[in-house]
């Protein structure tokens, strides 16, 4: 019998040096057995580059950014959902879940599901709420301070250098004394806004586990890795999966202690004691998260069967050992396309 | 002290530890003590196994034996609690 055809929209269409998440989603969903798909992308720059793979995306709209406002979002979705009936979204960026997030009822009114974060879960892992959120549910944290001004950076001599300037979405600089901290105030603020973290800096080495949370405390699904090839943006060019007891612990306990809804990320730090840090929490599936396809657990086919109300089966298991290598590619497109998508909007 | 169980050891000298994702590669006399620890065998068997097939003497056989269980455990491969001997 055929299955019906499952209309997914997904952003993160930038597989660019600090890549979006799509590569991996739109990957897993086309090797997901369960599902016959079709994958609509939404870009919001004419040059994210899986605009063009056509045998990933096959049709892409572009999106106003979240600056725009919840209404033009909401407006653009709706021009979207009349062409493509559209069954689900997939928000792959930290910076638009929230608008996302504002219009989950609205959009499962018309049709389209989603499977996002709560707000409060949301709010509660943000960056600037990390220490709150390591003391609640005894998780070993950084210190971390948010501020707003360069003059809420506190004197040298109360600081421990060097230490991470981090942006409320995205970047992060090691900053060895307080100047550099006020240049990369700077330079995190006027692109990202505010507020600023400060935190401590952890030496080790760097973990990740990507999971999904059904809602309910329950563990879809869970894979551990050790970065190999770290890019100058801190961004994984290549890693391991590992069987790492405490790594999965920790997860079960974030996501039972949550009842964490949707795809994430834990970022961790191991230090020369062994000890793991938990650096950041990000609310969506994770750029490497293909590795999690290829050992076993396919997170994006899992996220959409959640999203569709269906009951899935949590995964139990995954290969340990398997890694994965990212590598960039030029693509040759005509101009015709670049040209009907700086027009029309889409392609 | 033994090694720990779930490090994955290959013919060609490839040694991962699948707890923390780090990999390593050790030479054959590398391949043969680890080995002997798995087996559960104690210094002096392992040192009269070595002196037997290999061309040194016993004083620089146990400082190289020394080094390389401290490798071995600082790049923790080798689980101290864990005896069987």
């Amino acid at each position: 019998m055929k299955k019906k055809t499952i209309n997914i929209a997904i952003s993160g269409l930038n597989a660019i040096d600090s890549p979006g998440p799509g590569m991996a989603v739109a990957r897993g969903l086309r090797e997901a057995k369960s599902l016959d798909v079709r994958i609509i992308g939404l870009a919001y720059d004419t040059l994210e580059p899986m605009i063009y793979m056509h045998h990933l995306i096959d049709k892409t709209y572009q999106l106003p950014y979240p600056s725009a406002g919840t209404d033009a979002i909401l407006s653009r979705i709706e021009y979207i959902h009349a062409q493509e009936d559209l069954d689900i979204i997939i928000p792959n960026f930290d910076a638009e879940l929230y608008s996302f997030m504002k219009l989950e009822e609205t959009l499962k009114k018309m049709g389209i599901s989603m499977f996002l974060p709560t707000f409060e879960q949301f709010e509660e892992r943000h960056k600037i709420n990390l220490s709150k959120f390591g003391e609640k549910y005894d998780v070993t944290v950084p210190s971390n301070l948010g501020i707003y001004d360069t003059n809420e950076i506190p004197d040298e001599t109360e600081l421990t250098f060097p230490l991470v300037v981090k942006g409320k979405w995205y970047d992060a600089y090691i900053a060895y004394n307080k100047e550099q901290v006020k240049t990369y105030f700077n330079k995190i603020s006027a692109k990202w806004g505010l507020p600023i973290i400060l935190q401590e800096f952890i030496h080790g080495s760097e973990y990740n586990v990507t999971g999904l949370g059904d809602g309910k405390g329950n563990t879809i699904a869970a894979v551990p890795m050790r970065k190999q090839y770290i890019t100058d943006k801190g961004k994984a060019w290549a890693g391991i999966s590992i069987d790492e007891p405490e790594l999965l612990e920790l997860t079960h306990k974030f996501i039972s202690a949550t009842k964490w809804r949707g795809g994430f990320e834990l970022e961790l730090m191991k230090n020369q004691e062994n000890k793991y840090y938990l650096l950041e929490i990000n609310p969506r599936i994770p750029a490497w998260a293909y590795l999690s396809v290829g050992v076993g657990q396919n997170i994006p086919e899992a996220l959409v069967k959640l999203a569709l109300g269906e009951k899935v089966t949590p995964y139990s298991n995954y290969d340990v050992g398997k890694i994965f290598i990212r590598y960039s590619m030029d693509m040759i497109v005509d101009r015709k396309e670049f040209e009907k998508l700086s027009i029309d909007g889409e392609l | 002290m033994n090694i720990k169980k779930n490090i994955a050891l290959s013919d060609s000298g490839y040694l991962f530890n699948p707890s923390s994702g780090e990999s390593f590669v050790v030479n054959p006399i590398g391949i043969e003590i680890i080995d002997l620890i798995k087996q559960g065998k104690s210094f002096g068997d392992i040192s009269k196994n070595l002196l037997q097939k290999y061309n040194t003497d016993e004083a620089t056989l146990e400082k190289d034996y020394f080094d390389f269980l401290n490798m071995l455990r600082i790049n923790q491969l080798i689980n101290d609690e864990e005896k069987n001997n």
